[in-house]
């Protein structure tokens, strides 16, 4: 077991006047290396929290994260930040749903992408840059070479999540999770990116947890689901059965909640 | 991008061109004339004659304008007529009083407020972040005169640190510097005030950026996020405001020499204006408006260097 997660909770104390807002409760998950497992449900159900929470990003003092998450025999909910710091973007690596802002707008693509070399490796700039070139050609970006000098308000949304892809895997982490990273995109870039997000799994034995609030994204790419609703997890299994024969009304209402793609012509860019 | 430039370079001379019409005009239009400061009460009629039409002062004002300007972008600023020196002479020393005032308190800004801002924002609702508060808010409510005269009345009638006496550079540049600090500190005081509001909000505003959030998850330090992503993004607006802040500074400058006893261009402007000294008010004017114009430009060419998506436009 690659990754294991127990009893996962992400608590708001500072919700309202009296009592804490329970954002995930008790979230488990075990995950093989190399296996792409899926999280959804509607906003606000808690599956960004969860990852996040994995990602070691809560950092507000008024949030507490407890449980355990086992990685590779490390249980990452227990480390300090400092040693939170040496997982984060070499083992594991998260992109984000808006790929238009989660870029820094005044640094050039090429340093973007190798920042996690240069936290986690001391490397000469010129293997930097090759590596980051390699880790942008994996991403799927055309011409990487000139796009390395590049700012990102010159890129489209398509290319900007692949550059967010490929600074990710610049150190090929073994788990990548993936928040919502197609929402903003429109239909055709959003399966090119699928496809992507698939091949880096098939060539480079990433895992990838990835979080959608649409069963037919996950359909397409995972092989185990899990539907959480309000925090908890409702639902979970291999993708095909809970697609096929949904035991919850709520994971029935997810699916029909999808418009038809094959009878509406170009209709439910969003799912 | 160059042609961008080009576009604001000949604005930039269309302002200043309309800067000296406006002063000109205003000065024709106002009541009063050199004559009364120049020759004194008593002058005869043909004395004042005599001295209107050598100045040129007969002519109508369209005239006088056209033969100033012609003279003035050949670089001669015409003769005073009450010291009946050329302006230049009379203008460059005053200058150089005011330039050595207004670079003290550029500095004084810089090294008041940057610390100060990036502690705030560092430690937000900390100690040092609400006593900041605190005094930013009065600070920048107290105008330049009123900051001056409580300065003066601390740093020397209180605690005695300077004699309420300009000390000149001849006296030596220690001392020159010395008793500078205090007026400059009274034109940086207001303007520190807002650099720090400014820039502890540009901080604060871009820590809670989606890319800082990235910027962490490649297992950045919260300082080294600080450093190479927040610090870039948050000071653009901070380098644009201080940029133009220095035309203020001279502004500033004016009302603030007053209070200490500095001769410097202020004071020569406000004496001028009282002589009906047309010329040098003219001069003055216009290098003025030639300092602040100047610094919007830099301002404007700051940040298109530092800001990647500002094109040529």
């Amino acid at each position: 077991m690659m990754l294991s997660v127990r009893d996962l909770s992400v608590v708001f104390t500072d919700w309202g006047k009296e009592k804490p807002f329970t954002a995930v409760d008790r979230f488990c998950l075990d995950m093989d290396r190399g296996e792409v497992v899926g999280i959804v449900g509607e906003s606000g159900s808690g599956k960004s929290m969860t990852a996040h929470a994995l990602m070691g990003l809560i950092r507000r003092a008024q949030v507490t994260v407890s449980g355990s998450a086992v990685f590779e025999g490390t249980d990452l909910l227990s480390l300090s930040r400092e040693e939170m710091r040496q997982y984060q973007g070499r083992d594991l690596s998260i992109i984000f749903q808006e790929p238009m802002t989660s870029l820094n707008p005044t640094m050039r693509i090429g340093k973007q992408v190798e920042e996690s070399l240069r936290i986690h490796e001391k490397l000469p700039k010129e293997e930097r840059r090759v590596r980051a070139l390699d880790a942008m050609a994996l991403a799927g970006l055309p011409d990487p070479e000139s796009l390395y000098t590049q700012y990102p308000h010159q890129l489209s949304g398509g290319m900007r999540q692949r550059v967010m892809i490929a600074s990710a895997l610049v150190l090929r982490p073994r788990l990548l999770i993936a928040d919502e990273p197609t929402t903003a995109l429109d239909v055709t870039i959003q399966a090119q990116i699928l496809e992507t997000l698939k091949d880096i799994n098939r060539r480079e034995g990433t895992a990838i947890l990835f979080i959608s609030h649409d069963l037919g994204v996950v359909k397409a790419l995972c092989s185990r689901v899990v539907v959480m609703k309000t925090g908890k997890i409702v639902e979970s299994g291999p993708v095909d059965e809970v697609f096929y024969h949904p035991q919850e009304e709520y994971t029935k209402l997810l699916i029909s909640s999808r418009p038809a793609r094959k009878k509406l012509r170009g209709g439910g860019a969003n799912g | 991008m160059g042609k961008a430039l080009l576009k604001r370079a000949g604005l930039l001379a269309g302002t200043l061109l309309l800067v000296s019409v406006l002063a000109f005009t205003a000065f024709s239009v106002i009541p009063g004339d050199p004559t009364a400061s120049v020759l004194g009460m008593e002058a005869t009629q043909e004395e004042v004659a005599a001295f209107r039409a050598e100045h040129g002062l007969d002519l109508p004002v369209w005239q006088r304008y056209w033969s100033w300007l012609t003279a003035f972008v050949t670089g001669d600023f015409g003769r005073s007529f009450k010291f009946d020196m050329p302006v230049a002479e009379l203008v460059v020393t005053r200058a150089k009083v005011t330039l050595v005032m207004a670079a003290i308190s550029f500095v004084l800004i810089v090294v008041i407020s940057l610390p100060l801002g990036l502690i705030a924002a560092r430690y937000r609702r900390g100690v040092v972040d609400r006593i900041v508060t605190v005094l930013t808010q009065v600070t920048m409510s107290v105008p330049n005169f009123i900051m001056g005269i409580g300065l003066m009345f601390l740093f020397a009638l209180v605690l005695k640190w300077f004699r309420p006496e300009y000390v000149p550079l001849e006296d030596g540049l220690g001392a020159h510097l010395r008793f500078m600090v205090f007026p400059a500190l009274a034109v940086a005081l207001p303007k520190s005030a807002m650099t720090v509001k400014l820039l502890r909000g540009s901080i604060l505003g871009e820590m809670g950026q989606d890319y800082i959030r990235t910027a962490y998850s490649k297992g950045n330090s919260q300082g080294s996020a600080l450093r190479r992503h927040v610090l870039r993004n948050a000071m653009i607006p901070v380098v644009t405001f201080l940029a133009m802040a220095i035309g203020d500074i001279m502004a500033g400058s004016i009302v603030v020499e007053q209070v200490f006893g500095v001769p410097g261009l202020g004071r020569m402007l406000i004496t001028s204006i009282g002589n009906r000294d047309y010329p040098v008010v003219q001069a003055i004017v216009v290098m003025l408006a030639a300092v602040v114009v100047g610094c919007n430009f830099l301002a404007d060419l700051l940040y298109r260097v530092m800001d990647p998506r500002i094109d040529g436009r």
